[in-house]
Protein backbone atom coordinates (compact mmCIF):
# COMPACT_ATOMS: atom_id res chain seq x y z
CA UNK A 1 0.00 0.00 0.00
CA UNK A 2 1.54 3.25 -1.07
CA UNK A 3 1.10 6.42 0.50
CA UNK A 4 -1.96 8.70 -0.72
CA UNK A 5 -1.13 11.65 -2.86
CA UNK A 6 -2.82 14.03 -0.55
CA UNK A 7 -4.43 13.36 3.11
CA UNK A 8 -6.23 16.20 4.83
CA UNK A 9 -6.77 14.90 8.36
CA UNK A 10 -8.99 16.96 10.52
CA UNK A 11 -7.99 20.49 8.97
CA UNK A 12 -9.80 23.94 9.93
CA UNK A 13 -9.34 26.85 7.95
CA UNK A 14 -10.35 30.28 9.49
CA UNK A 15 -10.31 33.84 7.72
CA UNK A 16 -10.44 36.70 10.66
CA UNK A 17 -11.78 34.21 13.11
CA UNK A 18 -14.76 32.85 10.39
CA UNK A 19 -14.28 29.42 10.30
CA UNK A 20 -14.25 28.69 6.59
CA UNK A 21 -13.72 25.05 7.03
CA UNK A 22 -14.18 22.65 9.73
CA UNK A 23 -12.93 19.21 10.69
CA UNK A 24 -12.27 18.26 6.65
CA UNK A 25 -11.05 15.09 6.37
CA UNK A 26 -9.55 13.96 2.79
CA UNK A 27 -7.40 11.45 1.25
CA UNK A 28 -6.61 11.18 -2.62
CA UNK A 29 -4.33 8.45 -4.42
CA UNK A 30 -1.97 7.73 -7.30
CA UNK A 31 -4.43 7.74 -10.40
CA UNK A 32 -7.58 9.52 -8.61
CA UNK A 33 -9.63 12.37 -10.47
CA UNK A 34 -11.13 13.72 -7.39
CA UNK A 35 -13.74 16.64 -8.14
CA UNK A 36 -14.62 18.99 -5.24
CA UNK A 37 -17.91 20.38 -5.85
CA UNK A 38 -20.11 23.03 -3.96
CA UNK A 39 -21.91 25.61 -4.17
CA UNK A 40 -19.58 29.54 -3.93
CA UNK A 41 -18.65 30.38 -0.66
CA UNK A 42 -18.84 26.32 0.82
CA UNK A 43 -14.85 26.47 1.18
CA UNK A 44 -14.17 24.46 -2.03
CA UNK A 45 -11.30 26.54 -3.49
CA UNK A 46 -10.14 27.23 0.19
CA UNK A 47 -9.75 23.36 0.65
CA UNK A 48 -7.60 23.20 -2.15
CA UNK A 49 -5.52 26.54 -0.94
CA UNK A 50 -4.91 24.99 2.36
CA UNK A 51 -3.62 21.75 0.68
CA UNK A 52 -1.18 23.61 -1.25
CA UNK A 53 0.19 25.68 2.02
CA UNK A 54 -1.63 29.11 0.46
CA UNK A 55 -3.87 29.49 3.46
CA UNK A 56 -2.61 28.39 6.87
CA UNK A 57 -4.64 25.23 9.03
CA UNK A 58 -5.88 26.17 12.15
CA UNK A 59 -5.93 22.81 13.29
CA UNK A 60 -5.30 19.79 11.57
CA UNK A 61 -2.55 18.41 9.24
CA UNK A 62 -2.31 18.56 5.63
CA UNK A 63 0.78 15.69 4.13
CA UNK A 64 1.69 15.61 0.27
CA UNK A 65 3.26 12.69 -0.76
CA UNK A 66 3.38 11.38 2.69
CA UNK A 67 5.33 14.17 3.98
CA UNK A 68 4.14 16.47 6.12
CA UNK A 69 2.82 19.97 4.48
CA UNK A 70 5.77 21.98 6.81
CA UNK A 71 8.88 19.68 5.86
CA UNK A 72 7.36 19.42 1.87
CA UNK A 73 9.68 20.69 -0.52
CA UNK A 74 9.34 18.45 -3.41
CA UNK A 75 7.08 20.82 -5.38
CA UNK A 76 8.05 19.82 -9.04
CA UNK A 77 5.55 16.98 -8.49
CA UNK A 78 3.06 19.40 -8.46
CA UNK A 79 1.34 21.27 -10.68
CA UNK A 80 -1.18 24.33 -9.71
CA UNK A 81 -3.60 26.46 -11.80
CA UNK A 82 -5.37 29.00 -10.40
CA UNK A 83 -8.64 30.50 -11.40
CA UNK A 84 -7.16 33.10 -12.91
CA UNK A 85 -3.80 34.51 -14.18
CA UNK A 86 -2.84 36.51 -11.59
CA UNK A 87 -3.12 40.52 -10.98
CA UNK A 88 0.25 40.39 -12.30
CA UNK A 89 1.29 41.78 -15.58
CA UNK A 90 1.62 45.52 -16.01
CA UNK A 91 4.20 44.14 -18.05
CA UNK A 92 2.95 41.87 -21.59
CA UNK A 93 3.93 38.60 -21.63
CA UNK A 94 3.75 35.93 -24.05
CA UNK A 95 1.98 32.61 -23.80
CA UNK A 96 5.32 30.72 -24.18
CA UNK A 97 7.40 33.14 -21.09
CA UNK A 98 4.17 32.28 -18.60
CA UNK A 99 4.50 28.45 -19.59
CA UNK A 100 8.07 28.53 -19.13
CA UNK A 101 7.61 29.75 -15.40
CA UNK A 102 6.01 26.20 -15.05
CA UNK A 103 9.51 24.60 -15.66
CA UNK A 104 11.08 26.62 -12.66
CA UNK A 105 10.14 24.33 -10.35
CA UNK A 106 12.10 21.44 -11.61
CA UNK A 107 14.91 23.69 -13.10
CA UNK A 108 15.79 25.76 -9.82
CA UNK A 109 16.28 29.38 -10.35
CA UNK A 110 20.26 29.27 -10.98
CA UNK A 111 19.76 27.21 -14.10
CA UNK A 112 19.45 28.78 -17.20
CA UNK A 113 16.73 27.05 -19.55
CA UNK A 114 18.30 24.36 -21.57
CA UNK A 115 16.99 22.33 -24.24
CA UNK A 116 15.26 19.97 -22.09
CA UNK A 117 12.79 22.73 -21.27
CA UNK A 118 12.12 24.23 -24.62
CA UNK A 119 10.95 21.04 -25.23
CA UNK A 120 8.47 20.66 -22.13
CA UNK A 121 7.26 24.19 -23.15
CA UNK A 122 6.62 23.21 -26.80
CA UNK A 123 4.68 19.83 -25.75
CA UNK A 124 2.82 21.66 -22.80
CA UNK A 125 1.68 24.28 -25.24
CA UNK A 126 0.80 21.80 -27.99
CA UNK A 127 -1.34 19.68 -25.65
CA UNK A 128 -3.85 22.37 -25.01
CA UNK A 129 -3.95 23.58 -28.47
CA UNK A 130 -1.92 26.68 -28.10
CA UNK A 131 1.51 26.12 -30.00
CA UNK A 132 0.04 28.55 -32.34
CA UNK A 133 -0.54 31.48 -29.67
CA UNK A 134 2.86 31.15 -28.38
CA UNK A 135 4.32 33.64 -29.01
CA UNK A 136 1.28 36.30 -28.41
CA UNK A 137 0.30 38.22 -25.41
CA UNK A 138 -1.52 36.54 -23.00
CA UNK A 139 -3.52 39.75 -22.27
CA UNK A 140 -4.81 39.33 -26.26
CA UNK A 141 -5.83 35.40 -25.77
CA UNK A 142 -9.52 34.90 -24.48
CA UNK A 143 -10.40 33.86 -21.62
CA UNK A 144 -10.84 30.02 -22.14
CA UNK A 145 -6.95 30.54 -23.88
CA UNK A 146 -5.71 32.01 -20.81
CA UNK A 147 -6.88 29.26 -18.74
CA UNK A 148 -5.44 26.74 -21.12
CA UNK A 149 -2.12 29.05 -20.96
CA UNK A 150 -2.41 28.32 -17.10
CA UNK A 151 -2.86 24.75 -17.47
CA UNK A 152 0.11 24.21 -20.11
CA UNK A 153 1.94 25.87 -17.37
CA UNK A 154 1.48 23.31 -15.44
CA UNK A 155 1.82 20.60 -17.42
CA UNK A 156 4.92 21.76 -18.17
CA UNK A 157 6.61 21.33 -15.38
CA UNK A 158 5.34 17.30 -15.57
CA UNK A 159 4.22 17.10 -12.23
CA UNK A 160 2.56 14.00 -10.86
CA UNK A 161 -0.07 15.55 -9.02
CA UNK A 162 -2.18 18.19 -10.89
CA UNK A 163 -4.38 20.79 -8.73
CA UNK A 164 -6.50 22.91 -10.54
CA UNK A 165 -9.11 25.67 -9.28
CA UNK A 166 -12.21 26.05 -11.25
CA UNK A 167 -10.30 24.97 -14.66
CA UNK A 168 -13.86 25.26 -16.78
CA UNK A 169 -15.26 28.15 -14.68
CA UNK A 170 -16.61 30.64 -17.86
CA UNK A 171 -14.55 28.56 -20.43
CA UNK A 172 -15.70 28.38 -24.05
CA UNK A 173 -16.86 24.81 -25.22
CA UNK A 174 -13.55 24.65 -27.30
CA UNK A 175 -11.16 25.12 -24.25
CA UNK A 176 -13.14 22.93 -22.26
CA UNK A 177 -12.30 20.32 -25.17
CA UNK A 178 -8.95 21.20 -25.14
CA UNK A 179 -8.89 20.76 -21.64
CA UNK A 180 -10.56 17.30 -21.20
CA UNK A 181 -8.14 16.33 -23.89
CA UNK A 182 -5.09 17.55 -22.02
CA UNK A 183 -6.40 15.80 -18.80
CA UNK A 184 -6.92 12.65 -20.72
CA UNK A 185 -3.18 12.54 -21.73
CA UNK A 186 -1.95 13.41 -18.04
CA UNK A 187 -3.84 10.63 -16.51
CA UNK A 188 -2.66 7.99 -19.21
CA UNK A 189 0.81 9.02 -17.82
CA UNK A 190 -0.18 7.72 -14.49
CA UNK A 191 -0.80 11.40 -13.00
CA UNK A 192 -3.27 12.26 -10.31
CA UNK A 193 -6.21 15.48 -10.30
CA UNK A 194 -7.50 17.24 -7.59
CA UNK A 195 -9.71 19.72 -9.01
CA UNK A 196 -12.55 22.37 -7.86
CA UNK A 197 -15.82 22.91 -9.84
CA UNK A 198 -18.76 24.35 -10.17
CA UNK A 199 -19.67 22.06 -12.69
CA UNK A 200 -17.79 19.19 -14.54
CA UNK A 201 -19.34 19.84 -18.46
CA UNK A 202 -17.02 17.56 -20.64
CA UNK A 203 -14.40 16.45 -17.73
CA UNK A 204 -17.67 14.44 -15.94
CA UNK A 205 -16.24 10.97 -17.75
CA UNK A 206 -12.64 11.66 -16.66
CA UNK A 207 -14.31 11.99 -12.77
CA UNK A 208 -13.28 9.02 -10.76
CA UNK A 209 -14.59 10.27 -7.27
CA UNK A 210 -16.34 13.32 -5.99
CA UNK A 211 -16.42 14.88 -2.92
CA UNK A 212 -18.83 17.74 -1.62
CA UNK A 213 -18.15 20.54 0.74
CA UNK A 214 -20.99 22.53 1.73
CA UNK A 215 -21.00 25.22 4.97
CA UNK A 216 -17.32 24.07 5.48
CA UNK A 217 -17.88 20.64 5.84
CA UNK A 218 -17.89 17.43 3.40
CA UNK A 219 -21.31 16.42 2.43
CA UNK A 220 -20.66 13.56 0.59
CA UNK A 221 -17.56 11.92 -0.29
CA UNK A 222 -17.66 8.60 -3.50
CA UNK A 223 -19.85 8.68 -6.67
CA UNK A 224 -20.22 11.69 -8.72
CA UNK A 225 -23.56 12.81 -8.39
CA UNK A 226 -25.82 13.15 -10.57
CA UNK A 227 -27.14 15.98 -11.66
CA UNK A 228 -31.09 16.45 -10.32
CA UNK A 229 -33.84 18.66 -10.93
CA UNK A 230 -33.74 21.26 -13.53
CA UNK A 231 -29.81 20.97 -13.28
CA UNK A 232 -30.50 17.02 -15.54
CA UNK A 233 -32.51 18.91 -18.27
CA UNK A 234 -29.94 18.90 -21.21
CA UNK A 235 -30.87 22.11 -22.12
CA UNK A 236 -30.45 23.28 -19.13
CA UNK A 237 -28.48 26.56 -19.41
CA UNK A 238 -25.79 26.92 -16.63
CA UNK A 239 -26.13 30.49 -16.84
CA UNK A 240 -25.62 30.92 -13.01
CA UNK A 241 -21.69 30.51 -12.10
CA UNK A 242 -20.81 33.15 -10.22
CA UNK A 243 -24.32 34.27 -9.09
CA UNK A 244 -23.36 35.56 -5.60
CA UNK A 245 -26.26 33.91 -3.08
CA UNK A 246 -26.88 30.38 -5.39
CA UNK A 247 -28.78 28.62 -2.72
CA UNK A 248 -26.72 24.94 -2.17
CA UNK A 249 -30.63 23.36 -4.10
CA UNK A 250 -28.29 20.59 -6.16
CA UNK A 251 -26.76 19.31 -3.22
CA UNK A 252 -29.14 20.02 0.00
CA UNK A 253 -31.98 18.06 -1.39
CA UNK B 1 32.25 67.16 -29.03
CA UNK B 2 35.76 68.37 -27.58
CA UNK B 3 33.94 68.23 -24.13
CA UNK B 4 34.04 64.68 -23.83
CA UNK B 5 38.06 64.92 -23.97
CA UNK B 6 37.91 66.32 -20.15
CA UNK B 7 37.90 63.25 -17.58
CA UNK B 8 34.69 64.23 -15.59
CA UNK B 9 33.02 64.42 -18.51
CA UNK B 10 33.49 60.56 -19.45
CA UNK B 11 32.72 59.92 -16.27
CA UNK B 12 29.43 61.45 -16.12
CA UNK B 13 28.93 59.53 -19.60
CA UNK B 14 30.69 56.28 -18.50
CA UNK B 15 27.94 56.88 -14.95
CA UNK B 16 24.92 57.76 -16.60
CA UNK B 17 25.49 55.04 -19.27
CA UNK B 18 26.03 52.34 -16.59
CA UNK B 19 22.64 53.89 -14.64
CA UNK B 20 20.76 53.96 -18.24
CA UNK B 21 20.98 50.01 -18.87
CA UNK B 22 20.95 49.20 -14.99
CA UNK B 23 17.62 51.27 -13.83
CA UNK B 24 15.16 49.81 -16.60
CA UNK B 25 16.48 46.20 -15.62
CA UNK B 26 15.18 46.66 -12.97
CA UNK B 27 12.48 48.88 -13.13
CA UNK B 28 10.49 46.48 -15.62
CA UNK B 29 10.17 43.84 -12.57
CA UNK B 30 8.83 46.91 -10.62
CA UNK B 31 6.62 47.83 -12.93
CA UNK B 32 4.99 44.33 -13.48
CA UNK B 33 4.24 44.35 -9.93
CA UNK B 34 2.55 47.66 -10.07
CA UNK B 35 4.73 49.14 -7.78
CA UNK B 36 6.00 51.12 -10.35
CA UNK B 37 6.52 54.24 -8.18
CA UNK B 38 8.30 52.29 -5.38
CA UNK B 39 11.78 53.58 -6.28
CA UNK B 40 10.38 57.35 -5.66
CA UNK B 41 9.78 56.35 -2.16
CA UNK B 42 13.51 54.14 -1.88
CA UNK B 43 14.78 57.88 -3.35
CA UNK B 44 13.04 59.69 -0.32
CA UNK B 45 14.35 57.30 2.05
CA UNK B 46 17.97 57.41 0.59
CA UNK B 47 17.76 61.20 1.41
CA UNK B 48 18.47 60.41 4.84
CA UNK B 49 21.31 58.19 4.07
CA UNK B 50 22.73 60.95 2.55
CA UNK B 51 22.40 63.66 5.28
CA UNK B 52 23.89 60.88 7.57
CA UNK B 53 26.86 60.68 5.38
CA UNK B 54 27.41 64.12 5.26
CA UNK B 55 27.30 64.49 8.86
CA UNK B 56 29.50 61.47 9.76
CA UNK B 57 31.82 62.37 6.91
CA UNK B 58 31.55 59.34 5.67
CA UNK B 59 30.83 58.53 1.89
CA UNK B 60 26.66 59.87 1.07
CA UNK B 61 26.91 57.31 -1.32
CA UNK B 62 28.07 54.47 0.74
CA UNK B 63 25.64 55.27 3.41
CA UNK B 64 22.67 56.12 1.10
CA UNK B 65 23.11 52.15 0.17
CA UNK B 66 22.61 51.41 3.45
CA UNK B 67 20.38 53.41 4.81
CA UNK B 68 18.01 52.70 1.26
CA UNK B 69 18.61 48.89 1.45
CA UNK B 70 16.76 48.83 5.20
CA UNK B 71 14.19 51.04 4.41
CA UNK B 72 13.40 49.02 0.99
CA UNK B 73 13.42 45.93 3.22
CA UNK B 74 10.89 47.69 5.38
CA UNK B 75 8.85 48.27 2.33
CA UNK B 76 8.97 45.18 1.36
CA UNK B 77 8.15 42.96 4.72
CA UNK B 78 5.00 46.26 4.91
CA UNK B 79 4.02 44.95 1.63
CA UNK B 80 4.03 41.15 2.10
CA UNK B 81 1.98 41.83 5.28
CA UNK B 82 -1.02 43.30 3.78
CA UNK B 83 -2.15 46.39 2.44
CA UNK B 84 -4.46 47.54 4.65
CA UNK B 85 -2.08 49.63 6.42
CA UNK B 86 0.40 49.25 4.30
CA UNK B 87 -0.14 52.61 2.29
CA UNK B 88 0.09 54.50 5.57
CA UNK B 89 3.21 52.77 6.71
CA UNK B 90 4.62 53.69 2.72
CA UNK B 91 3.76 57.42 3.28
CA UNK B 92 5.62 57.66 6.94
CA UNK B 93 8.62 56.20 5.49
CA UNK B 94 9.07 58.57 2.29
CA UNK B 95 8.11 61.64 4.19
CA UNK B 96 10.23 60.56 7.21
CA UNK B 97 13.07 59.91 4.72
CA UNK B 98 12.69 63.09 2.82
CA UNK B 99 12.30 65.65 6.49
CA UNK B 100 15.40 63.20 7.99
CA UNK B 101 17.47 63.55 5.04
CA UNK B 102 17.04 67.63 4.68
CA UNK B 103 17.69 68.21 8.26
CA UNK B 104 20.45 66.24 8.48
CA UNK B 105 22.11 67.79 5.47
CA UNK B 106 21.09 70.90 7.63
CA UNK B 107 23.23 69.99 10.78
CA UNK B 108 26.11 69.26 8.86
CA UNK B 109 28.17 71.71 7.13
CA UNK B 110 27.39 70.76 3.56
CA UNK B 111 26.00 73.65 1.98
CA UNK B 112 22.05 73.59 -0.53
CA UNK B 113 24.27 72.81 -3.54
CA UNK B 114 25.40 69.27 -1.94
CA UNK B 115 21.75 68.63 -1.41
CA UNK B 116 20.76 69.99 -4.52
CA UNK B 117 23.30 67.26 -5.94
CA UNK B 118 21.01 64.84 -4.36
CA UNK B 119 17.79 66.16 -4.92
CA UNK B 120 18.11 66.76 -8.67
CA UNK B 121 21.83 64.95 -9.91
CA UNK B 122 24.67 66.23 -10.45
CA UNK B 123 26.59 63.84 -13.16
CA UNK B 124 29.29 66.25 -13.82
CA UNK B 125 30.57 66.19 -10.51
CA UNK B 126 31.21 62.07 -10.07
CA UNK B 127 34.38 61.34 -8.45
CA UNK B 128 36.56 58.63 -10.04
CA UNK B 129 35.66 56.76 -6.43
CA UNK B 130 32.11 57.72 -7.43
CA UNK B 131 32.32 56.08 -10.57
CA UNK B 132 34.13 52.61 -9.18
CA UNK B 133 31.07 52.65 -6.84
CA UNK B 134 28.24 52.71 -9.75
CA UNK B 135 30.35 50.72 -12.23
CA UNK B 136 30.49 47.61 -10.09
CA UNK B 137 26.66 48.04 -8.29
CA UNK B 138 25.38 48.62 -11.61
CA UNK B 139 26.71 45.41 -13.20
CA UNK B 140 25.74 44.08 -9.86
CA UNK B 141 22.21 44.92 -10.53
CA UNK B 142 22.18 43.95 -14.15
CA UNK B 143 23.99 40.73 -14.23
CA UNK B 144 21.23 39.87 -11.07
CA UNK B 145 18.67 41.24 -13.04
CA UNK B 146 19.06 39.25 -16.20
CA UNK B 147 20.36 35.98 -14.86
CA UNK B 148 17.37 35.64 -12.70
CA UNK B 149 14.55 36.89 -14.89
CA UNK B 150 13.00 33.74 -15.38
CA UNK B 151 12.64 33.15 -11.54
CA UNK B 152 11.68 37.39 -10.83
CA UNK B 153 9.07 36.80 -13.74
CA UNK B 154 7.58 34.01 -12.15
CA UNK B 155 7.23 35.85 -8.40
CA UNK B 156 6.34 39.31 -9.96
CA UNK B 157 3.55 37.84 -12.35
CA UNK B 158 1.79 35.79 -10.15
CA UNK B 159 2.99 35.31 -6.64
CA UNK B 160 1.00 32.33 -5.47
CA UNK B 161 2.02 30.35 -8.51
CA UNK B 162 5.78 30.76 -7.65
CA UNK B 163 4.90 29.70 -3.85
CA UNK B 164 3.55 26.60 -5.35
CA UNK B 165 6.22 26.02 -7.73
CA UNK B 166 8.53 26.14 -4.01
CA UNK B 167 10.61 29.27 -5.64
CA UNK B 168 12.39 31.45 -2.47
CA UNK B 169 9.43 33.72 -2.92
CA UNK B 170 10.70 35.80 0.25
CA UNK B 171 14.19 35.97 -0.57
CA UNK B 172 13.22 36.72 -4.75
CA UNK B 173 11.41 39.72 -2.98
CA UNK B 174 14.07 40.90 -0.79
CA UNK B 175 16.49 41.05 -3.70
CA UNK B 176 14.42 42.94 -5.44
CA UNK B 177 13.72 45.29 -2.71
CA UNK B 178 17.84 45.52 -2.04
CA UNK B 179 18.44 45.89 -5.94
CA UNK B 180 15.93 48.95 -6.06
CA UNK B 181 17.75 50.70 -3.02
CA UNK B 182 21.24 49.71 -4.67
CA UNK B 183 20.06 50.93 -8.43
CA UNK B 184 18.03 54.03 -6.80
CA UNK B 185 20.87 54.88 -4.66
CA UNK B 186 23.37 54.79 -7.63
CA UNK B 187 21.10 56.76 -10.13
CA UNK B 188 20.65 59.32 -7.57
CA UNK B 189 23.90 60.54 -8.66
CA UNK B 190 23.30 60.85 -12.24
CA UNK B 191 19.31 62.11 -12.16
CA UNK B 192 18.60 63.34 -8.05
CA UNK B 193 16.29 61.62 -5.92
CA UNK B 194 13.48 63.22 -7.36
CA UNK B 195 13.49 62.01 -10.77
CA UNK B 196 15.26 58.38 -10.04
CA UNK B 197 11.99 56.59 -10.88
CA UNK B 198 11.46 58.07 -14.17
CA UNK B 199 14.85 55.90 -15.37
CA UNK B 200 13.67 52.88 -14.01
CA UNK B 201 9.96 53.29 -15.28
CA UNK B 202 9.57 55.20 -18.09
CA UNK B 203 12.00 53.50 -20.83
CA UNK B 204 10.15 50.05 -19.64
CA UNK B 205 6.51 52.34 -20.23
CA UNK B 206 7.80 53.55 -23.74
CA UNK B 207 9.28 49.10 -24.90
CA UNK B 208 5.50 48.03 -23.98
CA UNK B 209 3.66 49.74 -25.93
CA UNK B 210 5.11 47.54 -28.93
CA UNK B 211 6.24 44.47 -27.48
CA UNK B 212 4.59 41.69 -27.08
CA UNK B 213 6.51 39.91 -24.73
CA UNK B 214 8.58 40.01 -21.49
CA UNK B 215 11.59 39.23 -22.15
CA UNK B 216 11.57 41.77 -25.61
CA UNK B 217 10.11 44.30 -23.33
CA UNK B 218 13.30 44.39 -21.44
CA UNK B 219 15.99 44.36 -23.96
CA UNK B 220 14.03 47.37 -25.43
CA UNK B 221 13.74 49.20 -22.46
CA UNK B 222 17.62 48.77 -21.71
CA UNK B 223 18.29 50.04 -25.13
CA UNK B 224 15.95 52.89 -24.71
CA UNK B 225 17.52 53.84 -21.36
CA UNK B 226 20.89 53.32 -22.73
CA UNK B 227 19.88 56.08 -25.50
CA UNK B 228 18.30 58.66 -22.94
CA UNK B 229 21.56 58.37 -20.74
CA UNK B 230 23.92 58.96 -23.31
CA UNK B 231 22.15 61.16 -25.28
CA UNK B 232 20.89 62.79 -22.67
CA UNK B 233 24.50 64.16 -21.38
CA UNK B 234 25.50 64.80 -25.20
CA UNK B 235 22.46 67.55 -24.73
CA UNK B 236 23.24 69.02 -21.30
CA UNK B 237 27.22 69.12 -22.57
CA UNK B 238 26.26 70.90 -25.99
CA UNK B 239 23.35 73.01 -24.44
CA UNK B 240 24.81 73.43 -20.84
CA UNK B 241 21.47 72.08 -19.60
CA UNK B 242 21.29 69.87 -16.36
CA UNK B 243 22.13 66.32 -17.16
CA UNK B 244 19.90 64.96 -15.17
CA UNK B 245 17.02 66.93 -16.34
CA UNK B 246 17.40 66.29 -19.82
CA UNK B 247 18.06 62.55 -19.52
CA UNK B 248 14.21 62.33 -17.90
CA UNK B 249 13.12 64.79 -20.65
CA UNK B 250 14.80 62.54 -23.57
CA UNK B 251 13.33 59.35 -21.93
CA UNK B 252 10.14 60.69 -21.85
CA UNK B 253 10.31 62.42 -25.07
CA UNK B 254 11.36 58.48 -26.55
CA UNK B 255 7.57 57.94 -25.04
CA UNK B 256 5.72 60.25 -26.36
CA UNK B 257 7.39 59.59 -30.05
CA UNK B 258 6.61 56.12 -29.76
CA UNK B 259 3.03 55.91 -28.40
CA UNK B 260 2.39 58.19 -31.85
CA UNK B 261 4.17 55.93 -33.97
CA UNK B 262 2.05 52.98 -32.60
CA UNK B 263 -1.06 54.77 -32.14
CA UNK B 264 -0.73 55.61 -35.65
CA UNK B 265 0.30 52.00 -36.84
CA UNK B 266 -2.46 50.44 -35.01
CA UNK B 267 -4.98 52.89 -36.69
CA UNK B 268 -3.49 51.95 -40.15
CA UNK B 269 -3.39 48.46 -39.56
CA UNK B 270 -7.36 48.70 -38.08
CA UNK B 271 -8.03 49.95 -41.48
CA UNK B 272 -6.66 47.72 -43.19
CA UNK B 273 -8.42 44.61 -40.98
CA UNK B 274 -11.38 46.13 -41.29
CA UNK B 275 -10.90 45.79 -45.26
CA UNK B 276 -9.97 42.35 -45.18
CA UNK B 277 -11.33 39.67 -42.29
CA UNK B 278 -13.56 40.12 -39.92
CA UNK B 279 -12.96 41.13 -36.30
CA UNK B 280 -12.35 38.79 -34.15
CA UNK B 281 -14.77 37.24 -31.52
CA UNK B 282 -14.52 39.42 -28.05
CA UNK B 283 -13.03 37.80 -24.95
CA UNK B 284 -15.41 34.90 -23.31
CA UNK B 285 -14.05 36.45 -20.25
CA UNK B 286 -13.32 39.80 -19.22
CA UNK B 287 -10.26 39.54 -16.71
CA UNK B 288 -10.90 41.54 -13.42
Amino acid sequence: MTEPVITVAHGVVGYDGRPVLRDVSLAVDTGEVVAILGANGSGKSTLIRAVLGLVPLHSGSVALFGTPLRRFRQWKRIGYVPQRLGAGGGVPATAREVVASGRLARRGVLRPPGRADRVAVDAALASVGLADRAGDPVATLSGGQQQRTLIARALAGEPELLVLDEPTAGVDAASQEAFAGALRGFLDGGGTVLLVAHELGPLRPLISRAVVVHQGGIAHDGAVPEPAGHHADPDHDHVHPHAPDEPAGLWSS
Amino acid sequence: MELFQYPYMQRALIGALVIGLAAPALGIYLVQRRLALIGDGVGHVALTGVGAGLLLNRSPVLVAVVVATLGAVAIELVRARGRTSGDLALALLFYGGIAGGVMLVGLSDATSANLNAYLFGSLTTISPQDLTTIVVLGAAILVTMLALRPALFAVCHDEEYARVAGLPVRALNLLLAVGTAVTVTIAMRAVGVLLISALMVVPVATAQQVTRGFRATMTAAMALGLFAAGSGVWVAANADTAPGASVVLLAIASFLAVAVVAAAWRALRRRRAEAGTPAPEPHEVVLR
